[in-house]
């Protein structure tokens, strides 16, 4: 007989890997990706197919001239291409993409120690980064098609523009995302997220917990703040952070009450940088905000550990 | 009813049915057994025997003066061949006598049923439990005498027999239920009265709803016995899990089953107990499931302690493809063989032969900090910082994450979709404080 295979146990694996999970997520954003084709027309497949070739090709780059094991085939690269691609607006240019994969792959991941190990979302960081540089490119009118004459601005901005309320979408179109509802690429339709959404739930990619809380954060301040608490909800980058961004494993606490208090603080930072901030949206600065909480978090809410008695503090007492 | 759990777990794919439908077979008697004197924790044993000693079937032939320790007995009635180091399946070479049988099966003469167990005090009931060779069959093998040995300032009040057998493959602990029901609640009847509780459970996964029903038969009005169905889950048969699920309580971190008013036994050790009462015999055969995807036909035998493995692989008509693991026990504790020249002992519940695909171990990527190992730790612990603190050699952090309390089930290793050895890493880091424990430098 030949030599037996001798290792520590368990001697089995499950299925799911690094990649299936990514491919997962992948799956996950194509029918927000089919609406924005739709709407915006296959100059959306270039920006997406732009920001994800260069997003890989970085990481390839990197990972040779450091000489460290290429990665690419994890799809964790695809995935934040995909995400920054929908974090654009439609009139970017395709350099914008490429200049936003970089930053996103070679200074938020691979400078920190690669995947696993960026301590904020990369498309997010990215997509702060474009703002802050070419801020004309990525806001106001870039987000409506040059087609659309009539249009001026995304929903948010309106508002933020104190535009009368009955020129608004009404809640069905920002639900489907569709009849000049504008926005970056990928966040316009909101069904299309929550289907995407609940397909990584339903999988055992994401937990429910931080887009459930993060979204009902922002219901509920909405409803504080009297607001229009559906059009708060479907407009924005919403949909798309509390299911896509505010999810990722990397830059969120991993502990359930963790998840919990972090969603509620991205919720609270986007109700109050949407009403009382000076951008009309909030979604990816609040989450940005609370990557960086996120360690800190992870600290104070380590699980209860089986056995362990909570620390008798009542002794003595009524 | 809704089956009773823990918290955490997981569901690996069980592989239970192909032994669970086959019959049970008594194995051809070896011709040669190879009984090593370390088959519990604690104590080895000494060799009581020396070569061309003619040994009895059920004969005392290695004891030692330790009270965690149990003596070691013939299997066989034959000629000592050897008093020598043999392999064993932990890896080393351990002190062994190997018989060489007869065929005869001449009993012990000294050996006389016990008859019944009230006849005797508790703490005589424990001294036959000791002297039969009695350890815990689930694969700890942990003398069962010293389970039932409460010490003065603990208060035990119930006995769990631990039916669930959760590792994938293994149905040597189901086959028993099924087949011996009665024995199973005697044996647990004899541990109740010689640790004097009242209550006793038998918790029983609820894949085996057949096993349930019997031994729901098989109990009579006078028990105090409940049967508990639990939820199929690994590692629902984990010690603190099985409480916990069973009970409601937790065993305090550090502490031992008896800390949270329980003794857990296999349903396999409550068995033996019975036997050893009815018969006289001590432990010297038992039930294990020799299964996986190398062997032709699985099943579940009953098997002389000390028989070599290959017999039972021979059993099974052999291999279909060369294996590329065989472990003794199930797939997710259980221990990789280096080679079928080893004898069966009183823990093997189960011999394993796997096919590289199923046996395959991908090359660990980065942590994605997914937390899954975390959301199905039994024990709640968060196993990719212990293992990240671990691979760092900070071990005052391990220990700070409670890395000791881990019970090194593997489900964290198994779930890890980087395929990263976290229960390895664990276990090195709880190596490593105990010995910094021990310096007093920590």
């Amino acid at each position: 007989m030949k030599n037996l295979f001798v290792s520590s146990s368990p001697h089995i694996r499950s299925i799911e890997t690094t990649s299936s999970i990514m491919q997962n997520v992948v799956i996950a954003l194509l029918p927000a990706l089919a609406v924005a084709a739709y709407v915006f027309g296959l100059r959306v497949l270039m920006l997406v197919a732009v920001c994800i070739a260069s997003s890989v090709a970085t990481e390839w780059i990197i990972q040779k001239l450091l000489k460290q094991p290429i990665t690419i085939d994890d799809w964790s690269a695809v995935v934040t291409g995909i995400l920054l691609a929908f974090n654009l607006p439609i009139n970017a240019p395709w350099w914008l993409g490429v200049l936003g994969s970089v930053f996103a792959i070679a200074l938020v991941k691979q400078c920190f120690g690669g995947l696993g190990h960026n301590f904020m979302n990369p498309a997010l960081a990215a997509r702060a980064f474009l703002v802050a540089s070419w801020p004309v490119r990525m806001t106001g009118s870039a987000y409506i098609p040059l087609t659309d004459t009539f249009t001026s601005a995304t929903p948010l901005g309106m508002v933020e523009a104190g535009m009368d309320p009955s020129l608004l979408p009404s809640h069905l179109d920002l639900f489907l995302g569709l009849n000049g509802v504008y926005g970056s690429i990928g966040e316009i339709s909101a069904l299309a997220l929550i289907l995407g959404g609940v397909y990584l739930i339903v999988r055992g990619v994401i937990s429910y917990r931080i887009p459930v809380t993060y979204i009902g954060t922002v219901a509920v301040l909405s409803l504080i703040f009297k607001q229009d608490v559906l059009f708060q909800l479907l407009s924005g980058g919403l949909m798309l952070g509390a299911f896509f961004m505010a999810t990722d494993y990397v830059s969120s606490p991993s502990s359930p009450k963790g998840q919990i208090i972090f969603a509620v603080g991205c919720g609270l930072l986007t109700v109050i940088i949407r009403l009382f901030g000076g951008y009309p949206e909030g979604v990816s600065y609040s989450i940005l905000l609370m990557n960086v909480a996120a360690p800190l978090i992870e600290k104070y809410t380590r699980p209860k550990i089986y056995g362990l008695r909570p620390k008798e503090v009542k002794e003595g007492g009524q | 009813m809704k089956s009773k759990t823990f918290r955490g777990g997981i569901h690996p794919p069980y592989r239970k049915k192909r032994t669970a439908e086959a019959s049970v077979k008594v194995a051809t008697e070896p011709e040669i057994v190879t009984i090593p004197m370390t088959q519990h924790i604690g104590t080895p044993s000494k060799p009581l025997v020396k070569r061309k000693d003619y040994v009895y079937l059920g004969q005392k032939i290695g004891d030692s003066d330790g009270f965690v320790s149990v003596p070691a007995h013939a299997s066989v009635s034959g000629t000592v061949v050897a008093v020598e180091p043999r392999h064993h399946p932990g890896g080393d070479d351990i002190m062994s006598v190997v018989i060489e049988s007869d065929g005869l099966n001449q009993v012990d003469p000294s050996i006389k049923p016990y008859g019944n167990y009230q006849n005797f005090e508790p703490k005589e009931v424990i001294s036959i439990i000791q002297d039969a060779g009695i350890v815990g069959l689930g694969g700890a093998m942990f003398p069962t005498h010293v389970k039932l040995s409460i010490p003065p300032d603990k208060k035990v009040d119930c006995i769990v027999l631990n039916g669930a057998e959760c590792e994938p493959y293994i149905t040597a602990d189901h086959h028993l239920m099924m087949a011996r029901p009665k024995r199973v609640l005697q044996g647990l009847r004899i541990a109740m009265y010689a640790t004097g509780v009242t209550k006793g459970y038998v918790g029983v996964e609820d894949n085996k709803p057949a096993a349930i029903e019997k031994l729901r038969e098989a109990l009579t009005p006078e028990d105090n016995i409940e049967i508990v169905p639990l939820e199929t889950k690994y590692p629902q048969g984990g010690e603190k899990q099985l409480i916990n699920a069973v009970t409601g309580r937790e065993v305090p971190s550090g502490g031992l089953p008896a800390d949270a008013g329980v003794v857990v036994l296999n349903v396999a050790t409550a068995s033996q107990i019975a036997v050893t009462f009815e018969t006289g015999m001590p432990l010297h055969s038992r039930l294990l499931t020799c299964t996986g995807d190398a062997v032709k036909e699985a099943r579940t035998f009953e098997v002389r302690i000390g028989t070599p493995l290959q017999n039972i692989i021979d059993l099974c008509d052999g291999f279909v493809t060369e294996p590329h693991k065989i472990i003794m026990g199930g797939p997710m504790m259980g221990l990789a063989l280096f080679g079928t020249d080893v004898p069966v002992i009183k823990g093997t519940s189960g011999i394993l032969c796997l096919t590289e695909k199923s046996a395959f171990v991908p090359e660990p990527q980065n942590c994605i900090r997914c937390g899954k190992c975390a959301d199905i730790c039994p024990i709640h612990l968060q196993p990719l910082y212990i293992s990240a603190y671990a691979q760092k050699g900070l071990w005052a952090h391990c220990e700070e994450l409670h890395a000791l309390d881990c019970i090194e089930c593997g489900s964290c290793s198994y779930i890890c979709p980087a395929k990263r050895t976290l229960v390895s890493s664990i276990r090195v880091a709880k190596r490593e404080i105990n010995d910094l424990r021990r310096k007093g430098k920590i």
